[in-house]
């Protein structure tokens, strides 16, 4: 006995199961490619081919799908982990004499006296990215806008890697340290939001989410707000629309409360 | 005659061992996600445990289980001293070295991606090298158990291979091929990334890969359960096979349809065409006939065995059923728990009804009643009937195990019903905990209280289990004699040759892959732009 008596056509098994097989196979195929795709009364295929190219998932493009034209530009930037993960000395140096234009509102140490954001120790695939967004008009505002549109792409990383190398120092006007508010904590699980810090960089960061301790109130409720109503529409994907547009006004002032109030050095214990 | 017993004591050994520690997690998940616990303030701890949980319970576990048991039966029914057992430690070591690889960076929270690594999410490397060693731990196994039975063959030309070994052949076949979907995943697209080769990965092609393995890998945690159907049960109580043939066919046709018909678990993936979505739920379906098969061949041995101790009746012969033999008891609970789990499978293979379950509770429900109830339950059989063999010692409270089987039957039930039922009323899985003050699942709050409750009792049950066979380690000493398997009613003289070998059978389980995979594979492969970057856990 050996193989050459099992797969020949006088062995009555070799030749049974191979032909139940191949006849389940060409029946079901033949549903599953030619008769379903048919009995679908909404879809109408030129002919048996295309019918069967449809349910084989062949890579197409039809006309009907055709991007609808966006009203409002959306980010153009794609962040991977690696964007901007290598400083380099040279780049720092370029991005500080960049600098010089910002310290009027962002403060000369990356620190802001008014309501801009702080910058100092930022991390910089954010910085870069909304750099972009503000030059691409994904994120507009009067004062800021004009500062991005002239920057080439490699200032815009000169400028991100600088102010990511600056130590994060306490606010300009720390206000005493405030208890972790529930949003924060938990996030809502009913509505869809998962705690700050996994994205936010106290538990974990996801790319592109900036830090948020130390930041000005005023300016994180300005943010949050415009999430919600849509004014601001840069983040990718909806990330942080999503989570805005379902807290609620109190929800969204105690969380711009906490993060104000927070030292900024909490968040090095995962950096 | 067993002469390696070590190297099979070290297998199951280290195999509940690991159950209990992942045991401990699954309780704990169950207690955070209910009304009992409080929420975690860092919701990753939760999904580090289900990493831990998930990759024990389904690879480590179950592959240490089927390969103690493997070369268990490779020794005891061919009668044959094992061949290759530096090669067999070799492939332990494996196993052990691969487990701790991969649990290190779970534990620090470096590759909380679940054991179904869920790309674009990207772990740390050591994760996922950690897991294919222990695959390739277990082909040594599939080889060793390939070259054992040639060996047998060798020396008996021509005589039937005995169906446990044929069986376990089977299995071990079935598993070298439907890991490869996942190795290839692996291999070719994750751990590139992970190492930092690659930014971008195509997801799609990796869910492709993925459900290769996905579906078939619970045929072979299955196998070792229904050697024990097949080869332990009668015997134990005093019956034979009703059908040496039913059986190997059984097994058979989990070769061929169990393997190309994993896309059941891409039902709402857009990357796959929806004829391929269909092929493989008409073979889906086909796989409901082996287990049809399985459950008529032993109830009418469990039958034989009734009658053959004066049972009599239509009905009335269950009465004379040995019910005090764990055995009987194991069989039985395996049988209700794979009904009502099987009824389940029945709906997550609809393409329609699939979509009201698909990604909720109700999977998590299913999966723990098939695989931790109905083919777990049969592993603490197996460990209970080989452990005098392989410890020369018995087992003085048969009570003890007794009152060990109801404890998991009762626990997986109460367990499972409730998480089954919350799934259908929307609960999503893999959530680390749930927000029962919100009116809109507050009267979810009781079954989720149930399934802990049920969490608890599976737990103590796990624990008394150890504590039997530790115990059993040190009681009386006594002459086991030889380990046998079930003889059957007819015992074959001689076997056709399409049922004495597998060669055929893996043919078409092969050819059968690339008819429904092949495909969707090549082209989700050769298209450009289906990548996407990747999320890296932990990484900033
Ligand atoms: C005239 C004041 C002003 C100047 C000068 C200015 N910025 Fe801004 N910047 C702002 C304000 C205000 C915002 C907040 C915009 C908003 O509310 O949407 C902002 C926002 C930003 C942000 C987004 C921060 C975040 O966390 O989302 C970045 C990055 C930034 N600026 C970088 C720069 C850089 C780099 C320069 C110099 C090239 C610069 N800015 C110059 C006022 C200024
Ligand atoms: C899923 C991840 C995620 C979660 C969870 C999340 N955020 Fe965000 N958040 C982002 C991302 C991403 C951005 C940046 C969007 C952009 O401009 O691209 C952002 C931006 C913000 C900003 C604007 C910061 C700035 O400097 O421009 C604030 C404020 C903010 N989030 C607050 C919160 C609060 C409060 C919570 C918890 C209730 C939260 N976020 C939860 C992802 C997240
Ligand atoms: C006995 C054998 C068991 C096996 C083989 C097993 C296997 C698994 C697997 C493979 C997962 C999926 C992990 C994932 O989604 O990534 C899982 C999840 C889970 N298991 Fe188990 N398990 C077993 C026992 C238990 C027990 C006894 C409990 C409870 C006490 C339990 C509780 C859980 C919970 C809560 C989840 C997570 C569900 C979710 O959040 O989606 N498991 N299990
Ligand atoms: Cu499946």
């Amino acid at each position: 006995m050996s193989a050459r008596d099992l797969f020949t056509l006088t062995n009555r098994h070799f030749k049974t199961s191979v032909g139940i097989t191949a006849a389940i196979f060409v029946v079901t195929a033949i549903v599953g490619f030619i008769v379903l795709p048919f009995a679908q009364p909404w879809v109408q295929f030129a002919n048996v081919w295309d019918a069967i190219c449809s349910a084989a998932g062949v890579p197409q493009r039809s006309a009907a799908a055709a991007a609808q034209a966006q009203d409002k530009r959306l980010s153009e930037v794609v962040l991977t982990s690696h964007t901007l993960s290598r400083p380099n000395q040279e780049a720092i140096g370029r991005g500080a004499t960049l600098a010089q234009r910002c310290a009027i509102c962002h403060g000369p140490t990356g620190i802001s006296r008014a309501d801009s954001p702080n910058l100092a120790g930022q991390y910089a695939a954010v910085i870069y990215k909304e750099l972009h967004d503000f030059r691409s008009g994904a994120r507009t505002n009067a004062v800021m806008s004009p500062f991005a549109t002239g920057l080439t792409d490699q200032e815009m990383g000169d400028l991100a890697l600088y102010y990511a190398f600056l130590p994060r120092l306490p606010a300009y006007h720390p206000t005493p340290q405030l208890p972790k508010p529930n949003i924060v904590i938990y996030g809502a699980p009913m509505r869809g939001i998962a705690p700050c810090g996994s994205c936010h960089g106290s538990l974990d960061n996801k790319v592109g989410s900036p830090w948020l301790e130390g930041q000005s109130e005023a300016y994180m409720k300005a943010q949050l707000r415009a999430f919600a109503g849509g004014d601001r529409r840069n983040d990718i994907s909806q990330q942080m629309r999503n989570i805005a547009r379902a807290m609620t006004p109190q929800e969204i002032d105690e969380a711009a409360a906490y993060y104000a109030s927070q030292p900024p050095d909490i968040v090095k214990a995962v950096d | 005659m067993l002469a390696n017993r070590k190297l099979v004591l070290a297998h199951f050994w280290l195999a509940f061992a690991v159950f209990g520690v992942a045991l401990t997690l699954g309780a704990w998940q169950m207690f955070i996600r209910s009304p009992l616990g409080t929420w975690l303030s860092n919701p990753e701890l939760y999904y580090r445990s289900l990493t831990a949980h998930g990759t024990v319970m389904g690879y480590v576990f179950p592959t240490l289980v089927a390969m103690g048991f493997g070369y268990a039966i490779s020794e005891s029914a061919l009668e044959q001293r094992l061949v290759g057992v530096r090669w067999a430690w070799a492939g332990f070591w494996l196993i052990v070295g691969g487990s701790i690889m991969a649990m290190i960076p779970v534990a620090l929270g470096r590759a909380s991606v679940l054991y179904t690594f869920y790309p674009p999410l990207i772990g740390s490397p050591f994760y996922y090298v950690g897991v294919v060693l222990v695959v390739v731990g277990s082909w040594i196994w599939v080889a060793l158990m390939s070259i054992n039975l040639r060996v047998w063959k060798g020396a008996n030309p021509g005589k039937p291979v005995p169906l446990a070994m044929f069986a376990n052949v089977a299995g071990s076949y079935l598993w070298a091929w439907t890991a490869v979907g996942a190795a290839l995943e692996l291999l070719l697209q994750i751990i590139p990334v992970a190492v930092g080769l690659k930014a971008t990965i195509d997801a799609g092609l990796a869910r492709v890969f993925f459900s290769w393995t996905l579906h078939a890998i619970v045929y072979f945690w299955l196998v070792p359960t229904y050697i024990a159907y097949y080869a332990i049960v009668p015997r134990a109580i005093g019956g034979r096979v009703y059908s040496d043939t039913m059986a190997r066919i059984a097994f058979i046709l989990f070769l061929v349809v169990a393997m190309p018909i994993g896309m059941h678990h891409t039902f709402g993936d857009p990357q796959v065409g929806a004829g391929f979505k269909f092929v493989h739920s008409a073979f889906t379906a086909l796989v409901a006939l082996p287990t049809l098969l399985t459950v008529f061949t032993i109830c009418a041995s469990v039958e034989i065995a009734a009658r053959l101790r004066g049972g009599h009746g239509l009905f009335g012969w269950m009465r004379a059923l040995p019910w005090d033999n764990p055995m009987m008891l194991a069989l039985a609970f395996s049988f209700v728990m794979l009904g009502f789990g099987g009824a389940g499978g029945l709906i997550n293979m609809s393409y329609q009804l699939d979509s009201s379950i698909h990604n909720t509770q109700w999977i998590t429900g299913h999966f723990h009643l098939i695989f931790g109830g109905a083919i777990v339950i049969m592993y603490f059989a197996i460990a209970y009937d080989l452990w005098p063999h392989l410890t020369g010692r018995e087992f003085v409270d048969l009570r003890l195990i007794r009152t060990q089987l109801w404890l998991w039957f009762i626990g997986m039930i109460i367990t499972t019903f409730p998480w089954h039922w919350v799934g259908i009323l929307g609960m999503p899985r893999r959530m680390a905990y749930f927000d029962f003050a919100d009116p809109a699942i507050a009267p979810q709050a009781l079954s989720v209280t149930f399934s802990a409750i049920g969490g608890f009792t599976l737990l103590t049950s796990g624990i008394l289990f150890l504590v039997i066979l530790a115990r059993g380690m040190r009681s009386p000493a006594v002459e086991a004699g030889a380990y046998r398997f079930s003889l059957a009613v007819h015992q074959p003289a001689t076997v056709p040759l399409a049922l004495n070998t597998h060669a055929l059978w893996v043919a078409l389980m092969i050819g059968l892959t690339i008819t429904n995979y092949g495909y969707p594979i090549l082209t989700l492969a050769l298209t450009e732009g289906t990548s996407v970057p990747a999320v890296y856990v932990g990484a900033q």
